[in-house]
């Protein structure tokens, strides 16, 4: 058995790629997976043998590579993705977490829940097909998340003759509505999932195409740090206060203990505590691992100040320049995720980093018409899987940047109040004015 | 093309575990386990944050054990702020409950062990006629004692790596009033926003090392030098082949008539009851070994367990009914 090179102790920095696959009911998705799973040698054999198994009892003999992440009873009876599935593997130049997403448009809550996180989405078409609205609403989904990279995946290649003019009448299709949508990097690749063409191994059927495959193009695109190293936030999880510790030391020990989700500190930095909007100094950071002079986005720590101020869970700290907004009245794009539309005037908690609020809808000001991808005014209401911009109203302020800055402080979700159903994603738009510490208030 | 890193890699081969973290760290730039890790402590602060009678679900395994020092990492110099929870089913490997006293000792945390022969002789657990597996029986003990001591939330070392039906299941997993996942109808969790508000009666379960593989866990455990049960390493015992798997031969498993009893070096790769944890030949001494080892393995880690080979639904018909 070969021990030498990886029992070394020597941490080797390996990157996570998330990615996530999306696109219509029968694209292709789930045997897209399989076959990338397959085909990089990322299966076991028993996972080869449990999908014989099942091929031999439902599928004639063939072996359905979609069944590799339809795990669901209910999902191998219809043959369908029901819910998002999560699969892992890794190759020696990165590891990857795939977020497999349903295609029906009911379950696009489901769709947002695997994109939230990711780095890059693949988006399937039938190249039968074209073009249709869940291939919009995908990819206007994947543009509002902010994804940074697209992939469309021009799949079922084999139906269509390998027609090179096919494949680019779909990339034009695509061309034609991208520029509405703000989206930097974009790839075309021409495949059949089924047969593992340009999914893992170049195909002979396509000369005409010179790009990468799949899983080249995964294995190399620049995954630009998704994380805002600019504006130092902590939004305060827990309150660190040892109850009897033996330890005399920690006998005044007060952390606040959080995910840093913006920025760098460093001990003896100037930071401002919110609600209170008080200006004090960083002690000490904290960790299990001993006290460090820095620390930065996303790490977890623990943080003690200088001075005794009133923070608690929801309260957000935060560095001195680059300062975020802090209001009641609020605007941001949702996706609806509800069978109960989107009621103006009614009443929803909103989630934002730690910090859980009342708020009311004041007002809905647009939704986006996915047959066009312009925005109508002043809809009626959101009914489920729609996506517009609305006005909220807070019961207390809130500490945010825009999501376009900040991906972790501005965004939120709304629950419903009573049944406690997570109704919508939101995104905030920038805040319309910042705070000011210059203003003598924020000093002690 | 990884952003620049600040630390050459011949002074990091020099420095300490803390100094090698810091100067990681120093670099802005975190490597998967970091990542992961961060990921963890965050979902166990929100649970402390969001929940008022949560616990932890410790059972002296390998995921359990990096659960319990991601919870050192989430709330020290406190103390952790939840009991221990460990649910007996009385067909563990004596090693694994040795360890878990020892270890829960150590961390100072409050321990509290349920049987499943208590259940049954109180009669909120009721073995089927000839049912020798505990499997089943643990579902209504844990519920049990969920209700015993009111917990609104228990945290798991669930991984999705290990199963497909665990692969669909969230982070934070909703369970009704009783105890029962429902895999189609699960609340969407967007960003690193969980929703944890509950009604009375209903319950969470949450996994905070959902996204790690068996590949992670051994990896962490290496970095952290976390101390496992022995049985994870090489060792001589007698095991009979039954089922395309070696059993270990113990007072449940007595060899029958035909089978050929036979003195291995083996190792478990995952713990479940001693009925049912298949052995696998190895002569794994050391963590580094058993890191090397899963790299060139050619079968998934469930495939050593017998519970979850019974049909293709069985760990999603489980959770269902209120497993973990
Ligand atoms: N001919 C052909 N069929 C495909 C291809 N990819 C997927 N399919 C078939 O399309 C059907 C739907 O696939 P599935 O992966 O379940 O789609 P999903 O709903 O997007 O997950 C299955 O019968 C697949 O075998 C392809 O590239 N070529
Ligand atoms: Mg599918």
């Amino acid at each position: 058995m070969p021990l030498t090179a990886l029992s070394s102790a020597t941490p080797v920095p390996v990157d996570i790629l998330r990615f996530n696959t999306c696109g219509s009911v029968d694209d292709g998705k789930s045997t897209l997976i399989g076959r990338l799973l397959y085909d990089s040698k990322s299966l076991m054999e028993d996972q080869i043998e449990a999908l014989e198994r099942s091929a031999d009892i439902t599928g004639g003999g063939q072996i359905n590579l979609a069944n590799l992440t339809d795990g669901l009873r209910a999902e191998r009876e219809q043959g369908i993705t029901i819910d998002v599935a999560y699969r892992y593997f890794a190759t020696p130049r990165r590891k990857f977490i795939i977020a497999d997403t349903p295609g029906h448009v009911q379950y696009t809550r489901n769709m947002v829940t695997g994109a939230s996180s990711a780095n890059l989405s693949i988006i399937l078409v039938d190249a039968r097909t074209g073009v249709i609205e869940q291939s919009r609403r995908h990819t206007a989904i994947a543009a509002l998340l902010r994804i940074p990279h697209l992939v469309v995946a021009i799949n079922k290649m084999d139906l269509v003759g390998w027609s090179e003019a096919r494949f680019l009448e779909i990339r034009a299709q695509f061309e034609e509505f991208l520029p509405r949508l703000d989206i930097k990097d974009v790839k075309f690749i021409p495949m059949s999932a089924l047969n593992g063409d340009n999914v893992v191994d170049a195909s002979v059927h396509t000369p005409w195409y010179v790009g990468p495959t799949l899983l080249g193009h995964l294995e190399t695109v620049h995954i630009a740090s998704d994380w805002n190293l600019n504006g130092f936030r902590l939004p305060v999880q827990w309150v660190n206060r040892p109850n009897n510790p033996t330890d005399a030391s920690l006998h005044d020990f007060r952390g606040f203990s959080g995910q840093i989700a913006g920025g760098i500190v460093r001990t003896g930095q100037k930071i401002i505590a919110f609600p209170a909007g008080i200006v004090t100094t960083v002690k000490q950071i904290w960790t299990y691992d001993g006290p460090v002079d820095e620390a930065f986005c996303p790490q977890s720590v623990t943080l003690v100040l200088e001075h005794d101020i009133d923070i608690s869970r929801g309260s957000m700290l935060v560095g001195l320049d680059h300062l975020p907004g802090s209001n009641t009245e609020l605007q941001a794009e949702v996706c609806w995720m509800h069978a109960r539309p989107l009621q103006p005037g009614k009443r929803y908690y909103l989630k934002h980093t730690t910090h859980t609020v009342q708020v009311s809808v004041t007002e809905i000001v647009n939704k986006l018409n996915l047959a066009t991808l312009e925005s109508d005014p002043a809809p009626a209401e959101l009914g489920v899987n729609d996506i517009g911009e609305i006005r909220l109203r807070a019961a207390k302020p809130l500490v945010f940047d825009g999501y376009a800055i900040n991906r972790l402080t501005g965004s939120f979700i709304l629950i419903e109040q009573g049944t406690n159903a997570t109704v919508a994603a939101g995104m905030l738009r920038p805040p319309r004015e910042i705070v000011k510490p210059e203003n003598g208030d924020y000093v002690i | 093309m990884r952003p620049a890193r600040r630390v050459g890699k011949k002074s990091r081969q020099r420095l300490s575990n803390a100094g090698k973290i810091a100067a990681l760290m120093s670099s802005y730039h975190l490597d998967h386990l970091q990542h992961l890790e961060t990921e963890a402590i965050h979902i166990m602060r929100e649970v402390a944050g969001e929940f008022e009678r949560p616990a932890l679900l410790f059972s002296g395994g390998k995921d359990s054990i990096c659960l319990l020092r991601l919870a050192e990492k989430a709330f020290r110099p406190s103390d952790l702020p939840m009991p221990l929870l460990n649910v007996d089913t009385g067909h563990h490997f004596p090693e694994l409950n040795e360890f878990r006293d020892r270890r829960a000792k150590q961390l100072g945390g409050k321990l509290i062990v349920r049987t499943v022969e208590d259940a049954i002789a109180k009669g909120i657990a009721q073995p089927a006629p000839g049912e020798i597996s505990r499997n089943r029986l643990q579902i209504p003990t844990l519920l049990a004692a969920i209700e015993e001591f009111r917990f609104d939330c228990c945290i798991g070392g669930a991984r999705r790596d290990e199963e497909k039906a665990r692969a669909k299941e969230r982070f934070f997993s909703f369970r009704d009033s009783f105890g029962q996942w429902d895999p189609k109808n699960q609340r969407p969790e967007i960003w690193n926003l969980y929703n944890g508000r509950l009604n009375q009666g209903e319950n969470m379960r949450v996994f905070p090392i959902s996204n790690w593989t068996e590949m992670d866990v051994w990896e962490y455990i290496q970095r952290e030098n976390l101390e496992v049960p022995s049985i994870y390493f090489s060792h001589k015992r007698p095991c009979v082949r039954r089922g395309g798997q070696w059993l270990p031969v113990n007072a449940l498993v007595p060899p029958k008539a035909h089978e050929e009893v036979r003195e291995l070096v083996v190792r478990v790769r995952t713990i479940g009851d001693i009925i049912s944890t298949g052995c696998v030949e190895s002569p794994a001494t050391t963590t580094g070994d058993i890191i090397a080892e899963i790299a060139a393995a050619r079968v998934t880690e469930r495939g050593s367990r017998a519970d979850d080979k019974s049909s293709e639904a069985a760990m999603e018909d489980r959770k269902k009914a209120g497993y973990f």
